[in-house]
């Protein structure tokens, strides 16, 4: 593996090989000293041209537990905002002889863009609408761990399709390891040809719940899109908000993922959020480790 | 006495039907004439023994930049890559800097075309002011200036009351409007067609219809106005069915498709390549399909290449923010070609396309090898096997989507009045 683009461009055995090498990361950040000295001597940069909290500090604090030096780069303060090309950014930036590109945009395909440009490995962590990988392997990684597997699974995944990198991701890894992948959704946020990629669409959200494993909710940009692709908040939540009764539609033992930030009341209730089923907090634990994975694949010893 | 002849080429002549193996006279830049066994003896000779000898070709969608943005294309880069496609007309649109909405830039054009072009050029203006869409530029005043259509091509004229206006007061001038159709509501920000390959990338996508219902809106009014409408680089289904029911119904309407539309798909854009954004977008295989069907039983009159230059460094970014367009002159031969080799249609009607049938949406005197006719000609190799090299293209842009695609067909000469304006013997001395 050269560079994590997305979830498309890799196969089975090597998410596979992602989420075992994860297991052994996830140990090193429970122990006391989280710290080991595999990746001394490296340099992370990480490329954050949109906003980002969660993302950004899983990032750096996965490169520090394996002793790589992470540099943090964001939009504002870079020489984008003196009309320097990204292209021209990201050559100079591993002329520094950083050894792994980690980028974040808010445009579909710029990690591919750069990573023809740049001899390093470039990790894609979000672009655009386009995908989101390593969510989605921590997504993966957080299910294997509840639920023993994927393989034969409903995953349900509810919200914003057409806008979501989380959700594609999502759908890409969720079927490439077996699972039956459902998407509900405001036919507004249904994506035109999703279902070519092998998910079921469902009319409802009780359809889509009935019987699933995992339920996947989607932050939905309700500063950008109210009024645009939905009437409004309200009726948003009223309608594909996840509530503790609607919960009861799926198995028992079902769990539920959210990518984050969460809009407690809007797409998933806030009972819901701290109820049992709620992984979400193992979600971004989980989200270290997979991250030290990645980054060790592409710069490590694994590369 | 006679100056050359070329012997023993196949002439193909759409506009008066000949496709024969004969010889042509060519004497003080005209055509002297075409048969067999011609008496007089020429001056020079060229035997062209398996090749094609065809009316130059016309294109009469061209982006040619200047003024404004010669660092793109100028008119003297941009009219030898037409003559190394075989093209011996273009005619370019008025998005130039400042916008060509005013006698004074429409002549000044035409000069410079005079001075630098290596093809005959004509003009067209803008349709409205600025290109705005909302007060009608000085068609009179452009159309005695030299301007050959107006269109605010690059710009939709969102106002149907406005088009409305722009028809019925062109259509007093006698001249056609160039309509380019995206509902620029429907679009939105979007940079591709909808579909699963927008979706699989993240890409915004706009459908079939973002053109289509513009196409019906401006049928209507050309039926409403009884005005000349050209509806440039159709790319969806059905706007290809409600023109053919519109031209059936004796509407004024004519229409052009771009070779890219007809060769390419959505599926492009995948490895989000800048050079595969272009407006309006590649759309589907079904789509490629009811095109090149239209373009085969006349729906759609001719070819255009909507020439669209961009220096590398403004493709060289995020794909949303690139901007719009490909270069087409120096590829548009094969791709018609391969319709016919396809069987689509005749090579007669084929070479139809990029000459004659395009020459008469816009009454150009132009497209024929009729004895007395400018001495405008193409020499085609149809069987040459090329690779496109960017850096071996004379357009002063690169932003071709077929980069290192392999093609078949080929300008060998290219003659302007009777001089030669390309010789790909000499390309590489040139360059």
């Amino acid at each position: 593996m050269k560079n994590l683009l997305g979830i498309e461009y890799i196969d089975r055995e090597e998410i596979e090989l992602l989420l075992d090498t994860a297991e052994a990361m996830l140990e090193i950040s429970q122990r006391e000293i989280k710290r080991v000295p595999t990746l001394r001597g490296r340099t992370v940069i990480n490329l954050f041209l949109e906003p980002s909290t969660r993302t950004r500090v899983s990032f750096e604090i996965a490169a520090k537990r394996l002793s790589a030096d992470a540099i943090n780069v964001s939009a504002s303060g870079s020489s984008l905002s003196k009309a320097e090309t990204l292209n021209d950014m990201a050559e100079n930036l591993a002329a520094m002889n950083a050894d792994v590109l980690v980028v974040r945009d808010r445009t579909a395909g710029v990690p591919q863009m750069l990573s023809e440009r740049v001899r390093i490995p470039v990790v894609n962590a979000g672009d655009g609408a386009h995908e989101h990988p390593t969510q989605a392997l921590l997504d993966v990684f957080t299910v294997r761990q509840a639920l023993g597997g994927v393989e034969g699974r409903v995953v349900t995944i509810i919200g914003d399709i057409a806008h979501s990198r989380v959700a594609r991701s999502d759908i890409y890894a969720f079927l490439k390891l077996g699972a039956e992948v459902r998407i509900a959704g405001p036919p507004t946020m249904m994506p035109v040809g999703i279902e070519e990629l092998g998910v079921k669409p469902c009319s409802s959200i009780e359809e889509a719940l009935d019987g699933a494993h995992v339920i996947c909710m989607l932050r939905i940009q309700r500063e950008r899109l109210e009024g645009a692709l939905f009437p409004s908040v309200r009726e948003y939540s009223q309608t594909y908000g996840l509530t503790r009764e609607l919960l009861g539609l799926a198995r028992p033992d079902a769990i539920v993922l959210h990518p984050g930030p969460i809009n407690r009341g809007v797409e998933i209730g806030t009972d819901v959020v701290d109820s049992e089923p709620s992984r979400i907090l193992d979600q971004v634990t989980n989200g270290v480790a997979v991250r030290m994975a990645v980054l060790y694949m592409l710069t490590g010893e694994g590369s | 006495m006679t100056r050359l002849r070329i012997a023993g080429a196949r002439i193909i002549d759409p506009s008066s039907g000949i496709d024969e193996r004969l010889d042509i006279d060519i004497e003080d830049g005209r055509i002297s004439a075409v048969g067999a066994n011609l008496a007089g003896i020429p001056e020079e000779v060229l035997e062209a023994e398996g090749l094609w000898l065809t009316p130059g070709f016309v294109d009469i969608h061209t982006h040619l930049r200047e003024p404004g943005e010669e660092y793109k294309e100028d008119i003297a880069s941009g009219t030898r890559a037409a003559a190394a496609g075989g093209f011996t007309t273009v005619c370019c649109m008025a998005n130039t800097d400042p916008v060509n909405d005013s006698p004074a830039i429409t002549e000044f054009i035409a000069r410079r075309a005079r001075d630098t072009a290596s093809v005959n050029v004509h003009v067209i203006a803008a349709a409205t002011q600025g290109l705005r869409g909302e007060i009608m530029s000085e068609m009179s005043s452009l159309a005695a200036a030299g301007a050959v259509a107006f269109s605010d091509d690059g710009n939709t004229i969102m106002d149907a009351a406005v088009m409305r206006r722009v028809l019925e007061y062109a259509g007093g001038v006698g001249r056609p409007v160039i309509a380019h159709c995206e509902d620029l509501n429907l679009k939105g920000s979007a940079v591709v067609h909808e579909g699963a390959h927008a979706t699989c990338c993240g890409l915004m996508g706009s459908p079939g219809e973002a053109e289509s219902v513009l196409v019906a809106r401006d049928l209507e009014l050309a039926r409403l106005t009884g005005a000349h409408l050209h509806i440039a680089h159709v790319s969806a289904a059905r706007s290809v069915e409600m023109i053919r029911e519109a031209k059936s119904a004796g509407v004024r309407v004519t229409a052009e498709v771009t070779p890219h539309h007809l060769a390419q798909t959505d599926e492009v854009i995948r490895g989000y390549d800048t050079n595969t954004k272009m407006a309006p977008p590649l759309r589907t295989a079904r789509d490629r399909e009811v095109l090149r069907m239209g373009l085969a039983d006349g729906t759609i009159d001719c070819v255009a290449t909507d020439h669209a230059p961009h220096a590398s460094y403004e493709k060289d970014v995020e794909f949303s923010a690139a901007p719009f367009g490909v270069i087409g002159l120096e590829t548009a031969l094969p791709i018609v070609l391969e319709l016919a080799r396809d069987h689509r249609m005749s090579e007669l009607d084929a070479i139809g396309r990029l000459t004659h049938r395009a020459a008469r949406v816009l009454g150009l005197r132009a497209g024929t090898l009729e004895a007395g006719a400018a001495a405008d000609m193409t020499l085609v190799d149809p069987e040459a096997i090329w690779k496109l090299d960017p850096r071996k293209l004379r357009s002063r842009s690169r932003n071709s989507s077929f980069v290192d695609r392999e093609f078949r067909g080929l300008a060998l000469r290219t003659w302007v009045g009777g001089r030669l304006v390309h010789n790909s013997d000499d390309v590489d001395e040139q360059r």
